[in-house]
């Protein structure tokens, strides 16, 4: 069943260096296509490691891979991402006369694909 | 000392170069003190390099690939300026956008092509600190340079901004750690506020991690505003839009009145949130509140490495910093018209030209979809989804690792480039000359 969460993409330092490295390499790959959930919020739902998930936002949708995030980097109800393809196809086009489309912090719904 | 060097080398060993003070173009700090070890075309060592630093020296060396591609095909590099040119100066609505990962000296030359054909220019900043950008014109900005920052800051705050991941030497070099003039301990005479919605690896730096409610950031800045006039709150509102208790609020604010020169760095957590210019704004207003109780200023951490160079280029050049329409044969200025964005998910763009960035791994998917339909040309050192699209690709020589000229730091500092090594491949620069003298010659007729 899905369930709502707080997107929040970002940069990563890993991500930085895959840039460099070349973005069709093994870093920025690797490190663009995993989803970072609260471990508490893997534990609530029953999720493992490396389980992947749909990810519905209001302008786009993915398929995911999923890892648990670091100690209490991440507080529950908040899922992260590096910056890449993936993180910008749940962006829609409005940039609401920014500019700037809303890039981070709005909600997706997320299920589970067995 | 020398800027460059030959090292010695043992009798079967390529010959080494140290090239001294080099200047790092990944990000907005442009460090300027990076030892390089250089062997033939490639970089082997950058001493004083963060870890995204030492990943840019280490992997621009020279790759095997075309020059030019033109509808994916190796091409002379002539042959490419011409179709270039020619796709540009058919358009009926052109979109030049990109340069913040090249040199203010290419930077000029591509206001000049978009003001020979009459196109919309635009930086990466319209989706980074665009909102910033916007806010600075509405509110202003309470600046200084990192070097003030340095030698007199003591309390230090990062809002919505991670530099442990994104500016790695941030705190080492300019924000936490040097001793300064007026902070001779360091560390120790500095207070570190980190605000955010995650605990970030940059929160573990802090003496204050302040967890605030996803998308309430402009809440916060505004009980800050509210605590820095004197006036009286509703503890149970506050903590409900907030996510924290009104008394953390007041006690950060009594922390702020105290120091003798505060800072704020602030990131994107705020302009790419909802609310995005209306935050900026928020936080630029706060920081000139706080100038009646003491010194305060604030900056916004800059991502790449020259884009507060095309700030300033596009500035000086149309008199607007990002976001500029020149097809009426002057300069407007629209953020939300006239920020690419906008332009390609709307479908408006019929071709286009993009300088040193990525918008088909960056750009929203209706964006990217338009792109995709358009012929566009793409000029980049690094094979990117951007560059195997266009119908027109470059491969061009590296800013500050193959190519000298000038980037401007985070706070608007010019800093020239030391280049390492030579590369085969055109430079930006000899590129944007080119398509600009044809579109001249094509516009003469």
């Amino acid at each position: 069943m899905a369930e709502t969460f707080i997107m929040i993409p970002g940069r990563t330092s890993k991500q930085g260096c895959g840039i460099s490295e070349g973005k069709f390499g093994e870093t920025y790959q690797s490190e663009t296509t995993v989803l970072q959930v609260a471990p508490q919020d893997m534990e609530r739902l029953g999720l493992r490691e490396g389980d992947r998930v749909r990810v519905t936002s209001e302008d786009g949708q993915i398929e995911i891979d999923i890892k648990p995030s670091k100690g209490d980097e991440l507080p529950p109800g908040l899922l992260f991402m590096a910056y890449g393809d993936l993180s910008s196809r749940l962006m829609g086009g409005d940039t609401h006369g920014s500019g700037m489309p809303t890039s981070k912090g709005f909600d997706v719904e997320l299920e589970r694909l067995d | 000392m020398a800027t460059v060097e030959q090292a010695d080398a043992g009798p079967d060993e390529e010959s080494l170069k140290i090239v001294y003070d080099a200047t790092c173009t990944f990000c907005g700090c442009v460090c300027d003190d990076i030892d390089l070890t250089v062997k033939g075309h490639q970089i082997v060592k950058a001493k004083r390099a963060c870890v995204l630093g030492n990943s840019w020296f280490l992997n621009h060396n020279i790759e095997d690939r075309p020059a030019c591609l033109i509808g994916g095909k190796p091409a002379a590099v002539e042959e490419g300026i011409q179709r270039a040119a020619q796709i540009l100066f058919d358009a009926k609505y052109p979109l030049i956008y990109g340069l913040s990962d090249t040199t203010t000296e290419s930077q000029r030359v591509a206001v000049g092509i978009a003001d020979w054909i009459g196109a919309n220019i635009d930086t990466t900043t319209s989706v980074c600190h665009g909102p910033s950008g916007m806010a600075f014109q509405g509110v202003g900005e309470v600046t200084c340079s990192l070097g003030e920052v340095r030698n007199r800051g003591d309390l230090i705050i990062f809002w919505g901004s991670n530099p442990a991941e994104s500016h790695p030497r941030h705190f080492t070099k300019y924000s936490l750690m040097p001793k300064g003039m007026f902070v001779p301990n360091g560390r120790k005479d500095r207070t570190c506020v980190v605000v955010d919605v995650r605990k970030t690896k940059s929160a573990k730096a802090a003496d204050l991690f302040i967890q605030i409610k996803p998308r309430c950031d402009f809440e916060a800045l505004w009980t800050l505003r509210a605590l820095c006039k004197g006036i009286e709150l509703d503890p149970q509102v506050v903590e409900e839009k907030t996510g924290q208790p009104l008394s953390l609020w007041q006690d950060l604010m009594n922390t702020m009145k105290a120091a003798k020169f505060g800072v704020i760095f602030f990131g994107m957590g705020l302009t790419m949130t909802r609310g995005k210019h209306a935050n900026s704004e928020a936080l630029l207003t706060l920081t000139r509140d706080m100038n009646q109780h003491t010194r305060f200023v604030c900056k916004p951490n800059r991502g790449h490495g020259n884009v507060t160079g095309a700030d300033n280029v596009v500035s000086w050049q149309t008199g607007y910093p990002f976001g500029v329409n020149l097809s009426r044969g002057y300069p407007r200025f629209n953020p939300g018209e006239y920020t690419s964005s906008d332009v390609l998910a709307r479908g408006e763009a019929d071709a286009a030209m993009i300088i040193a960035s990525d918008p088909m791994a960056n750009f929203s998917q209706p964006a990217r979809e338009h792109l995709a339909r358009i012929p566009y040309v793409a000029l980049d050192p690094k094979e990117t989804p951007t560059t195997r699209a266009a119908e027109v690709a470059f491969t061009v020589a590296t800013y500050g690792i193959n190519v000298p000229g000038t980037v401007y730091r985070m706070d608007d500092v010019p800093i020239p480039l030391r280049p390492a090594f030579d590369s085969p491949f055109p430079s930006d620069l000899e590129i944007l000359k080119g398509i600009e003298r044809r579109v001249k010659e094509l516009g003469r007729g």
